[in-house]
């Protein structure tokens, strides 16, 4: 078969909805592709592990305590189940993490702001986790087989994650009025950044025609940006909270609520390293992986032992 | 058979799960490698939960007793206000509204986290304590507690494999792995003794049937670590003098700071529901 | 970076849950060895209770058929449709079968 010919009869699966598995044919650019955006999600489950993280010692209930230790372990797992399914395309887990380390790799960027309050263990779950959800159902249809199979997985388990988020804010939004307040300026902080978690407008995204081509993506930034607004704007008046902006208003010709345009010079910005918490996130990471460095050497060194007094 | 002494018995017991499981969770994010995260969260996800059962049995122990019997329980003015004034009383209120003095947790669950090594040292003398514990509780007379230790036991036989696997691999995998292990468990030994000094709580829980004398367990305890460090080649702890009070409210430095940053939530805004 | 060939080897996991009959593939993990990655796989895939029995076998030993020759190898069962129970025409009254 000639290159032509390959190339033709993948696109033509891809096209059929037939996945492509590690051992197919893939264009180069495709490998690449996924490997960035696979690597850079399991980055991103793990280091979006450290802004709730935070919270576990200071939860105020032993129910709420649990059951974020549950989502941010849950967390961790998804991490993993990415880089699983990223080392079927050619790289391997410790070659992901040194370019997440070293800065070559990126995660998102909402985990770049800080969790001040414990309203914002509500807010994260609601939204962040409620963005993300958008973005990741339709991947659970991607073209690639153990990128999408992962993502089956990793839908499971979230919706759990969102409503316990829900849950917290609803806690709140019903309480006291300081709890209501605390709840209200969770809102008013996470609402941008949770909109631009969907990415630079459409005008601006260069890769995403060839990613939608193959079937990486399936719809636009502003397509699943818009879906979410629609959504979370009822979800917030059944908090009986007020609008974090105020020109959120339904526009009956679009059939969809209209909001303010984004401040992209600050999405710039935290995706370039100038976010409240870029260097300290990394830092811990780095940290965590420096530090366990004589662990893993160790455990390596007892499994070699091992193999050697079995063979004697 | 006074319900005080289930009470307090009871407490104890919650106390020693919430504080190691707060320590463990702390690694959250942190481990030196993903696959080890899971597995300790998993396991403060255990105590946690033990220590939910716990302090729910205590709750409710407190909400049947005579308003006479309950006067003077606490030296924690929020929560024995609430006691006095017929507040129904959660696992909350206990975890979150008592002061160090108050609590009844061995001084070795509220060690620091230290590296690896030292969190492996804490929860292999811990854990394996725990098993003999439970195993010898579920046959208390209080069923309450009984049920609790078999559901208990059933974890704490993962947590004993977890911690004790690791003991051994780092005891013999690299030379400087080795050196941290032997470090650790020498820095920690000192804290083994307390778990076995039975104190008037346990004693007097003895008497009615309900509680373990502890003291009994510290052969087969003795054994079963020196079994798992010697497999690990390493050397057995000494200890000149082994450290006490957690059992009895005199707790180190420590625990001050870790309920400053476990309840501060709770006393900043107190008598809200999260 | 100091351990890029100290890495923990992939090992895969399967995993046969209590109402299950065959062990199904979950995914996979790393650990330095096999009693790690069972218990590791304990922690990771089935930490809603979904397993029962658990093998892990390390990637590299996995070996798998070829896609390419996907035709050649699987193909031919297609013709025989008799093997599918759907193609026999049976009466209505016939239970249990």
């Amino acid at each position: 078969m000639t290159q032509v010919s390959f190339e033709a009869s993948f696109q033509k699966k891809i096209d059929e909805e037939i996945m492509i598995e590690p051992q197919d044919y893939m264009p180069d650019e495709y490998r690449k592709t996924l490997i960035r955006q696979i690597s850079q999600h399991a980055h991103s489950e793990i280091v979006g592990m450290l802004p709730e993280a935070n919270w576990i010692t200071r939860a105020p209930s032993l129910r709420r305590k649990a059951v974020l230790l549950a989502k941010v372990q849950d967390e961790g797992g998804h991490g993993l189940y990415l880089y699983s399914a990223a080392e079927t395309l050619g790289i391997t887990r410790d070659q992901m993490l040194h370019q997440l380390h070293t800065g070559a790799a990126k995660y998102s960027s909402i985990f770049n702001y800080p969790t001040i309050t414990w309203a914002d263990m509500g807010a994260i779950g609601w939204l962040v986790d409620g963005a993300a959800i958008m973005n990741q159902v339709p991947l659970c249809r991607t073209s690639y087989g153990p990128y999408a199979r992962a993502m089956v997985r990793v839908c499971k388990e979230e919706s759990f994650h969102q409503r316990q988020g829900y849950e917290i804010m609803l806690s709140l939004a019903k309480g006291t009025p300081v709890q209501k307040q605390m709840a209200q300026d969770a809102l008013n902080r996470w609402w941008a950044p949770a909109l631009m978690m969907f990415g630079p407008l459409d005008a601006v995204s260069p890769n995403t025609a060839k990613s939608m081509e193959w079937r990486i993506k399936r719809f636009t930034n502003d397509e699943l940006r818009q879906r979410f607004i629609d959504v979370t704007v009822e979800q917030i008046r059944i908090l009986g909270l007020e609008l974090p902006d105020a020109n959120i208003k339904w526009n009956e010709e679009r059939g969809h609520y209209d909001s303010s345009e984004l401040n992209w010079d600050e999405f710039w910005n935290v995706v370039k390293g100038n976010g409240p918490c870029n260097k300290e996130r990394l830092a811990t990471r780095v940290k965590a992986w420096e530090d366990g460095a004589w662990v893993r050497e160790a455990a390596s060194a007892y499994a070699e032992k091992r193999k050697t007094k079995k063979a004697a | 058979m006074s319900s005080i002494t289930t009470l307090k018995y009871t407490l104890q017991l919650a106390d020693n799960v919430l504080i190691m499981g707060q320590r463990l969770a702390a690694w959250c994010g942190k481990g030196p490698v993903l696959e080890q995260d899971i597995a300790l969260t998993n396991i403060s996800l255990d105590q946690i939960g033990q220590a939910r059962s716990l302090y729910q049995y205590a709750a409710l122990i407190i909400n049947n007793m005579p308003a006479a019997d309950k006067a003077h329980l606490f030296n924690a003015p929020l929560l024995q206000e609430k006691i006095n004034n017929q507040h129904t009383i959660t696992e909350d209120d206990l975890a979150y509204l008592r002061d160090a003095w108050d609590f009844r947790n061995c001084l070795l669950v509220e060690q620091e986290n230290g590296d690896w090594a030292y969190t492996v040292a804490r929860s292999f003398f811990f854990d394996r304590f725990q098993y003999l514990l439970y195993a010898a509780l579920q046959k208390s007379m209080d069923s309450t507690l009984a049920a609790i230790a078999e559901k208990s036991l059933k974890e704490v036989q993962y947590h004993i494999k977890w911690a004790s696997e690791w003991v051994i691999r780092l005891g013999d995998g690299t030379a400087i792995s080795k050196e941290k292990m032997q470090q650790a468990l020498q820095a920690r030994w000192e804290y083994t003794g307390e778990l076995f000094a039975m104190n008037a709580i346990e004693q007097a829980a003895m008497q009615a049937n309900i509680g373990v004398d502890v003291s009994s367990l510290q052969q087969a305890y003795q054994q079963q670590i020196e079994a798992i460090v010697n497999e690990a080649s390493l050397q057995m702890p000494t200890a000149a003098w082994m450290q006490t009070g957690g059992k009895n409210g005199v707790h180190t430095e420590h625990l001050g700071y870790m309920l400053a940053e476990m309840q501060y939530l709770q006393r900043a805004y107190p008598n809200m529901e999260w | 970076m100091s351990n890029e060939n100290k890495e923990w080897p992939l090992w895969e996991v399967f995993i046969r849950s209590k109402a299950g009959l065959d062990h199904k593939h979950a995914g996979s993990l790393h650990a330095a060895d096999a009693q790690m990655a069972i218990e590791s796989a304990r922690d990771v895939y089935t930490r809603r209770m979904e397993g029962i029995s658990i093998w892990v076998v390390e990637s590299k030993h996995i070996h798998a058929s070829n896609p390419e020759e996907a035709a050649a190898f699987f193909d031919p069962a297609q013709d025989k449709i008799y093997r599918h129970p759907t193609f026999y025409n049976l009466p209505d009254e016939l239970k249990h079968m």
